[in-house]
């Protein structure tokens, strides 16, 4: 797995190109608890366009993340994720604590309505 | 034509998180000799990742010098899967196969829940200080509409 990170908007964005699993879920746990820190970022944005597997490993670095982001209210948002992973994020019930959205164009307009709404 | 294949692989690999990828893939290319649909050999690769995940983690805490054994066997449409290991066990397997039950803030307990979603049965087998087992068993029918590129 790689990921490349970036921010913009008071948001982490994070694209993860491979497999999600008990090795690669280490890597992203530490990568991303140091670059929400150091950028300052209280949002949290997925890329999983190029992700390819994503087991509860994966799922359990999320809901990690989730909760320190939210701890510091913020919002983790998911997009471009591929169908089978989709329907991974329906059993776990992952969906019910944040948004899935097809495009990173969704992302952005979801968190301008939640900032207008919060103003 | 529907395709009929009758074979079984047997793997013994090391306890550590590299393994895992190698035995969902291994049991990918398995599947794969049947006409199988994406969505089926999907789910079968999170169900595999989640029996090895756990004989390493829970199994063998973590400890790289473990063996995990993985047998895989198609008898016709039926996929059978043994994943075993020679850890401490587990006390409580009804417990243990509680949705959400994981001691650690990290995981999300829902390893037997996805294996439960994913494959039409579920056993496990297990005695504290032996190891355990786990049978997973799946029918894979062929949807001709949404088969899986092999």
């Amino acid at each position: 797995m790689s990921l490349i990170l970036n921010s913009k908007k008071n948001t982490l964005i994070v694209r993860v190109d491979g497999d999600f699993d008990l090795v690669t879920a280490n890597e992203f746990r530490e990568k991303i608890d140091h670059s929400l820190e150091e950028t300052v970022s209280q949002n949290l944005l997925l890329d999983l366009t190029k992700t390819n597997f994503i087991d509860s490993s994966g799922l359990g670095v999320i809901l990690g993340r989730y909760r320190k982001v939210k701890a510091n209210q913020g919002e983790v948002i998911i997009c471009g994720a591929k169908p089978a992973i989709v329907n991974i994020f329906e059993v776990s019930g992952i969906t019910s604590l944040m948004p899935i959205c097809n495009t990173e164009e969704e992302v952005w307009e979801l968190l301008e309505s939640k900032s207008v709404r919060g103003a | 034509m529907d395709k009929i294949v009758n074979n079984k692989i047997k793997l013994e690999f090391m306890s550590i998180g590299e393994n895992v990828a190698l035995a969902r893939i291994t049991v990918a290319a398995l599947v794969s000799q049947l006409e199988i649909t994406l969505n089926d050999l999907e789910e079968i690769k999170v169900a595999v990742s989640e029996a090895v995940s756990n004989a390493i983690i829970h199994g063998y805490q973590n400890k790289p010098d473990g063996i995990v054994t993985l047998s895989a066997s198609l008898k016709g449409h039926t996929l059978i899967l043994e994943i075993e290991d020679h850890g401490v066990g587990i006390a409580d397997i009804q417990k243990a196969m509680e949705p959400a039950f994981s001691t650690d803030p990290e995981r999300t307990g829902l390893g037997f829940v996805f294996m439960q979603s994913f494959m039409d049965e579920v056993k496990v087998f297990s005695q504290v200080g032996s190891g355990t087992k786990v049978i997973l068993t799946k029918q894979i029918s062929a949807d001709l509409k949404n088969i899986a590129v092999s």
